[in-house]
């Protein structure tokens, strides 16, 4: 009998509850659609950051040179024979390796970080730049080459990575040639090249690529691998981190440490742990460096946290408030029906449940369509978003990983693939880099469910409205009103 | 079965205006009686009515069924109290329109509890019981008015109640459907011993009851017993008459 009076009276009210069904599909709709584009923006923030810091990270701790310690690491010319000139007409060649903006801090700092009781992992790199200089000593008298010739300093930036655990710049790539650095490699002088760098420099497995050092000399290292980085990635040649800090005379530093947080809620407490652990260290957060961030993408979150957010929510409002309307005017509509049933011995409980039986059904139906209009709308995100551009502001003293870009002659990351070409001329600090990513609106089964939920809430609250006024109708009443 | 002891009924409309349906009715309704409730429009007939089946309560005094205050009952004894003792037949009809006519004797019984099978088998049976077999599956839009009369009075029989009350069931038929009516309620209160109270306007269909009660003002007065032969049930009596 229930479900056959249910039936009848949605069938006899089709056009109503097709109404009410609608409004809450638009509003449930809305809210999917919104929730998945948050998501694919969320996704498109993440990848971005990942991108720079590299997938498991949630913290990186630089430190800052001390004032008067030279931007660029203290560059200078090592001479073959100090206290001599070179002969006027002479080739110089120097090699050199620099530390860029970010101080080194000793290692140990790495395993104190990797201790504390919310860190999942921690790891250290240490971030350089190969500059190399070459010119022909001016001098003598005038004709060719008297006045001397320089050459353009080429650069790439280059990363010591440990090589244990999966944090940091490298393990975000994937390797497309050869092998990544094993702990094996530990104090080998093999390097893993990125991609970019390698197409445009003719870098292969097996070439040899020539590394500086603190005192300029040059040491081959031959390449075992090549990396595709992620979008926005500045390391150009990735070796192993004792092999970093031996050539760039810095054993036992790093100047950039990742870290892993435990989990997403205790980023906040593993971030006031290391600042406490080390206080002249800069903490930098996925969520600090994304507001740093700028670009459509940046438009994007905004647009999908707060406009989206604002207008599923009013619309889901009112559809609640439509379904609470039509419900209770249904009810009024069958005052005489419900009095008929009380005279009939039907309890005020059975005539409330009919009711908040058909607002369920009606709630579940427009729980469904809105499900699939949500699974539609992102749908149509998917196909129809034009690629997203995020663009990383730079703040003081703020670090962005990979670092190089901070370098003399560091990448801005650019376009997918870097727009590296043979060396670049030294650039001095760095455009901001600019990273490309697509737009996604992932629909999960939560959503989908917390969805159809929050359709079947709405239509619950339809039909207390209307059982509430069913429940207080007293039979006569009831009866004397005109059908 | 009824006593009613200086029942008022004061209804309040709008402001302070209060309109009084009953005035210090008393009655009392024997068991298998059959009353007939007569006056003009708008005197408390059908206030009377509600009462007598619990469909409201009075503003003073008290309605006894079977030695039980109706108007003291909790909500769920009063439903039960109808749904096992008392049937209504209204002038209307009051049919669920979307169910058919077995599935309107068929609500009657929800309330009872029984399996939906037996439920299903005794609605049938009622609808078939006042002459239209052939109309089980029927919707109410798809009956004549008297078709939906009969569907109501076998809903009002099918629980098999003691009391039958009936508020002008023939007002909205045509004179020989109403004569039709009429007769189907008098044989049915005859065969079951079941107390009726009718309500009417009609002079010629109070005429058949045992007993006429006239309602003037929210004044009761109970008439003599009607012309013609006294309209006994077999093996009952007829009810004392009393002011």
């Amino acid at each position: 009998m229930f479900l056959t009076y249910l039936r009848r009276e949605l069938r006899r009210r089709a056009r109503q509850a097709v109404v009410i069904a609608l409004g809450l599909a638009l509003g449930v709709g809305l809210v999917v659609t919104v929730t998945a584009a948050s998501a694919g923006v969320q996704s498109a923030q993440s990848q971005v950051l990942h991108s720079l810091y590299g997938v498991g990270t949630d913290i990186t701790v630089t430190q800052s040179p001390a004032p008067g310690s030279g931007g660029f690491g203290g560059f200078r010319f090592g001479l073959r024979h100090p206290g001599s000139q070179p002969a006027a007409g002479s080739r110089v060649s120097v090699n050199r390796l620099s530390t860029g903006t970010y101080a080194p801090v000793a290692a140990a700092d790495v395993a104190a970080i990797a201790r504390l009781p919310a860190v999942a992992g921690a790891s250290g790199a240490l971030l350089l730049s190969d500059i190399r200089l070459s010119f022909t000593v001016p001098g003598g008298g005038g004709g060719p080459g008297g006045q001397g010739s320089f050459r353009p300093p080429v650069t790439f930036s280059i990363a010591g990575v440990g090589l244990a655990g999966d944090l940091g710049p490298l393990p975000s790539g994937t390797i497309t040639s050869g092998r990544t650095l094993a702990r094996a490699d530990a104090k080998a002088d093999v390097a893993v090249v990125d991609s970019g760098y390698a197409a445009q420099n003719k870098i292969s497995v097996g070439s040899a690529i020539a590394v500086g050092s603190a005192s300029g000399r040059t040491t081959r290292f031959t390449v075992i691998g090549i990396v595709r980085e992620p979008s926005g990635s500045a390391t150009d040649v990735f070796i192993p981190l004792a092999r970093a800090q031996a050539l760039a005379g810095l054993a036992g530093k790093v100047n950039m440490i990742y870290v892993a947080a435990g989990s997403a809620s205790g980023i906040g407490r593993v971030r006031r742990e290391i600042s406490s652990l080390l206080p002249k260290a800069t903490v930098t957060t996925a969520a600090s460096l994304a507001s740093q961030v700028t670009g459509s993408l940046a438009s994007a979150a905004s647009l999908a946290s707060s406009l989206g957010r604002w207008l599923a929510a009013a619309v889901l409002a009112a559809a609640f408030a439509l379904a609470c309307l039509l419900t209770v005017a249904a009810v009024a509509r069958r005052v005489r029906e419900f009095g008929t049933l009380k005279a009939l011995g039907w309890r005020s409980r059975r005539i409330v449940g009919q009711v908040m039986g058909e607002a369920l059904v009606l709630g579940l139906t427009g729980g469904a369509a809105g499900a699939a209009l949500g699974y539609g709308g992102a749908a149509l995100i998917r196909l129809l978003a034009p690629p997203l551009t995020a663009t990383l502001g730079q703040a003081s003293g703020s670090a962005a990983p990979g670092g190089a870009r901070f370098l003399p002659g560091g990448h801005s990351g650019g376009p997918p693939g870097g727009a590296r070409g043979p060396g670049g001329p030294l650039r001095g600090l760095a455009t901001a880099p600019t990273v490309t990513v697509h737009m996604t609106a992932p629909v999960t089964l939560t959503v989908l469910a917390a969805a159809i939920a929050l359709a079947v809430a709405g239509g619950l609250i339809a039909g207390g409205f209307g059982g509430w006024r069913a429940a207080r109708l007293r039979p006569a009443a009831a009866l004397a009103k005109v059908g | 079965m009824y006593k009613l002891t200086e029942v008022t009924k004061v209804y309040r409309g709008r402001g302070t205006q209060r309109v009084t349906a009953l005035a210090g009715v008393s009655l009392t309704i024997g068991d298998g009686e059959w009353l007939a409730v007569q006056g003009p429009t708008g005197h408390g007939k059908t206030t009377l009515l509600q009462l007598l089946g619990g469909l409201d309560r009075p503003t003073s005094g008290s309605v006894e069924f079977n030695g039980r205050d109706l108007a003291g009952l909790r909500e769920g004894e009063i439903a039960a109290v109808r749904a096992r003792s008392f049937g209504f037949v209204f002038q209307t009809f009051n049919l669920i329109p979307t169910l058919s006519a077995a599935e309107n004797v068929e609500a009657a019984l929800v309330p009872l509890g029984l399996p939906a099978a037996r439920r299903r088998e005794r609605a049938r049976a009622a609808v078939a019981g006042v002459g239209l077999r052939d109309r089980l599956d029927h919707l109410p839009s798809e009956l004549s008015g008297g078709q939906q009369q009969r569907v109501a009075i076998a809903r009002a029989l099918a629980k098999e109640p003691s009391v039958l009350l009936a508020d002008e069931p023939t007002g909205n038929l045509d004179e020989d459907t109403r004569d039709e009516i009429i007769s189907l309620l008098q044989g049915l209160w005859a065969e079951r011993g079941l107390t009726l109270v009718l309500v009417t306007h009609d002079s010629q269909v109070a005429r058949r009851a045992q007993r006429i009660a006239v309602l003037r003002q929210g004044l009761l007065k109970i008439s003599a017993e009607p012309p013609g032969e006294p309209q006994s049930p077999p093996g009952g009596s007829a009810a004392p008459v009393r002011t």
